[in-house]
């Protein structure tokens, strides 16, 4: 099958047979309307092979925003007070990384509670009824991604849940965890699902993006692979109320068919397919 | 066997050559998070000095992973080449370094001694060099390799084109690849990570890059680096595959984790071999490595990352690979914490897959909660354009936008080309110039709106850009 390029995509360049580079400025590439397909660095230009100011400057830009939306110092007492309008008790516990220089050196510290939230989440846990879901916030590799997107997501996800009638227990908001650390806590609280939103690892063009992993039957040593994931949760990725509505499915199947991880992403049909909010599995990668 | 030294009125201890191996090396988070680096500076230094006097001999007797739990290590024997080993089979690692870095040794003397040296041997000796000598005695070494071009020539830098894109979009992917192309970029291969590993996507994205690659008659190689199954897959139904991909590591553990094995890299080789469709060679795998992969998948056997990414190499070089490349920073500052140790770990990767005999290039890169920056990846690009790296990775403005980190671009290439005079491979040089891209090997020509690549009404590339 053989297309032709449309016309209307012919370069719009003024003075187009004029020599590139024969000013003081920068050469400007005459492929800028290529742009329109891809987000990716393109049709940069260059003062002789290299990067002009103004290109070196965004890059700059763009980096210390994703590095500022690891570092930002995590409020947990502020996002609790915004969850508490949801009507549900909020528990505030703290995984067993010090600081974030230690979450970021130390991923199996992120996976377990510090001893004091331990306790303090198993006497929480006993004065509970056994649960359907335990939903879990964290901050993770992104501040910024949960203290932007985590309160929309649950205004809009909580209704739907509500609306099936689920048992919830309370909301957790924990500090410095990552994905693994539902499992410790979905067992505690013996919740059918655990569900945790945290930030994603910031890339250079998205560092408020959350995600969202759910583990059916949490319990120690589960692996990555019992997870479904709901990932790129942004405005301009998968938005929160698109992320709400994928996720109710999610977990309704889940709850319905008692099932989690790989068999549910293989015949949910849409999951597991590239395109905003679907996971990737690659080695090493992000909060887990 | 136990290994002993006395430093400043102390004693140090090591229970194997594992331990040794691990406490010698040089500080980084993977081998802290693992619980294997040395506990103090004087004992990390008390190490090196006592393997320094281990004689190389050593290492093929006590192996550092079990020989009967891990085909890896049963690869590294069953291919070590004594006769090869011959020149160096007296020394002990100190003295192999002393031997590395004088004048006689040469590019000549290194090739012949490849298949003489075990990874951890390799390993080993690059603990005790400074950065400065792992440039030095890498440098020396020359790793040329053929499919439709010739790579790793001295005086030529290669550069893969990594045109990603998130939702695997054509038209996306083509604008990156014109993109690159301008700029001089896609010797090496152009090769597209896919966001989705099935083989009816990657055929698509097969069949795109070899339209293209016929197209403007480019001589260059395309891979899509989907997992080997996929590839296997798209081959068996008659798919333009050029080269194989796949992402290896230094224990069989781990490359399960991958879900790969010797015999299936072996299948996939025969397999793409037996398309023919290289020109000038038939080197036709391309292989993804990093320090901490092994430690990821659960699977490093308390042996410390630096010398597992050794033995990947020793899988990679059994199946005569046309790139190798370690992703350097890809992994997080779980593994290597800052722009320091990304540094000496690419150093290290480059040093030891040049002396194991293989095509090396190097993914300059970095994520963003890792402490680093364009700074420290310029440093890392210099040091290892010195060191006679065959190719480095061309990412839009550095920015992948599928797999969100920071690697080299386009203009980061021209940045080395210009400052060491590198050319790209001679095939793909005369190319750009017949298109009027490049001159004198290194500067770029003011592009014409008019130019082929960018006026494909003249040159139909089927699933190329069009409007919405």
């Amino acid at each position: 099958m053989s297309e032709t390029i449309p016309s209307s995509l012919e370069p719009t360049w003024p003075g187009e047979d004029a020599p590139a580079g024969s000013g003081p400025g920068p050469v400007a590439d005459p492929w800028s309307n290529l742009r329109r397909f891809t987000n990716a660095r393109i049709a940069l230009g260059r003062t002789g092979g290299s990067l002009p100011t103004q290109a070196l400057l965004d890059f700059r830009l763009a980096h210390a925003r994703a590095c500022d939306a690891v570092i930002t110092p995590f409020d947990p007492q502020s996002l609790t007070l915004q969850l508490e309008r949801f009507g549900l008790p909020v528990v505030l516990l703290a995984s067993a990384a010090a600081d974030k220089t230690q979450y970021l050196q130390r991923p199996d510290l992120g996976r377990q509670l510090c001893p004091d939230s331990r306790s303090k989440w198993r006497d929480a846990a006993a004065r509970i009824p056994a649960c359907d879901l335990v939903v879990i916030v964290s901050d993770g590799l992104s501040t910024e991604a949960v203290n932007t997107q985590a309160v929309p997501l649950l205004g809009a996800l909580l209704p739907r849940l509500q609306e099936r009638a689920l048992i919830l227990a309370p909301l957790v908001v924990v500090r410095h965890g990552r994905v693994a650390l539902q499992d410790e806590i979905g067992a505690a609280c013996q919740a059918r699902i655990s569900l945790m939103l945290l930030g994603e690892r910031p890339g250079l063009g998205s560092a408020d993006s959350l995600g969202a992993y759910f583990t059916f039957g949490p319990a120690p040593g589960k692996t990555d692979a019992d997870r479904n994931c709901v990932s790129n949760i942004r405005p301009e990725g998968l938005n929160p109320i698109e992320a709400a509505a994928k996720l109710d499915w999610l977990l309704g199947e889940s709850l319905r068919r008692s099932v989690g991880g790989v068999v549910l992403k293989d015949e949910a049909g849409w999951i597991g397919r590239s395109g905003p909010g679907v996971s990737r599995t690659l080695p090493g990668w992000d909060v887990f | 066997m136990t290994y002993r030294i006395a430093s400043g009125g102390k004693q140090y201890c090591f229970a194997s050559l594992r331990e040794l191996l691990a406490k010698a090396s040089p500080l980084r988070s993977g081998d802290e998070l693992a619980g294997v680096a040395a506990q103090s500076r004087e004992e990390r230094v008390a190490a090196q000095a006592c393997l320094a006097a281990v004689p190389l001999k050593r290492f093929l007797e006590e192996l550092v992973v079990p020989y009967e739990e891990d085909e890896v290590t049963r690869l590294i024997v069953a291919r070590h080449n004594s006769a090869a080993f011959a020149p160096v089979s007296g020394l002990t690692v100190g003295e192999f370094r002393d031997w590395l870095l004088r004048y006689e040794t040469d590019g000549v003397v290194l090739t012949a001694l490849a298949a003489g040296l075990t990874p951890e041997m390799v390993a080993a000796v690059s603990k005790l060099m400074g950065n400065q000598d792992l440039i030095l005695v890498a440098a020396k070494v020359r790793i040329v390799t053929r499919f439709r071009n010739t790579l790793g020539l001295p005086g030529r830098l290669s550069v893969r084109l990594q045109p990603n894109h998130p939702t695997d979009d054509p038209r996306g992917i083509v604008a990156s690849i014109i993109d690159g192309l301008m700029y001089g970029c896609g010797d090496a291969v152009i090769g597209i990570n896919p966001a989705t590993d099935s083989p009816a996507a990657c055929a698509a994205l097969l069949r795109l890059l070899d339209q293209m690659i016929l197209e403007y008659e480019i001589p260059t190689q395309s891979c899509v680096l989907a997992h080997v199954t996929t590839s296997l897959r798209c081959m068996e139904a008659g798919e333009p595959v050029d080269l194989v991909f796949q992402s290896i590591a230094g224990t069989e553990a781990a490359n399960r984790s991958f879900g790969v094995d010797l015999s299936l890299l072996g299948e996939a080789r025969q397999a793409a071999l037996s398309l023919k469709r290289g020109t000038l060679g038939s080197q036709v795998m391309y292989f993804e490595t990093g320090q901490g992969s092994c430690l990821s998948a659960g699977a490093h056997h308390g042996v410390d990352q630096q010398t597992l990414e050794a033995r990947a190499y020793a899988v990679a070089r059994e199946f005569d690979p046309l790139l190798v490349n370690t992703v350097v920073g890809f992994i997080g500052p779980e593994y290597l914490y800052d722009g320091k140790q990304i540094i000496r770990a690419g150093l290290e990767d480059h040093f030891c897959g040049k002396l194991l005999g293989l095509p090396m290039g190097c993914d300059v890169c970095y994520t963003n909660h890792a402490r680093a920056d364009q700074d420290d990846m310029d440093t890392l690009l210099t040091l290892l354009g010195v060191a006679g790296c065959n190719y480095i990775m061309g990412v839009p403005g550095a920015d992948d936008i599928m797999l969100n980190y920071q690697s080299t671009g386009f203009h980061d290439s021209h940045y080395l080309r210009q400052a060491l005079r590198l050319r790209p491979a001679p095939e793909f040089e005369a190319w750009l110039e017949r298109m009027n891209l490049l001159r004198a090997g290194v500067f770029l020509l003011p592009a014409s709106p008019r130019h082929a690549l960018l006026a494909p009404k003249s040159q139909p590339i089927p699933f190329a850009p069009k409007p919405d």
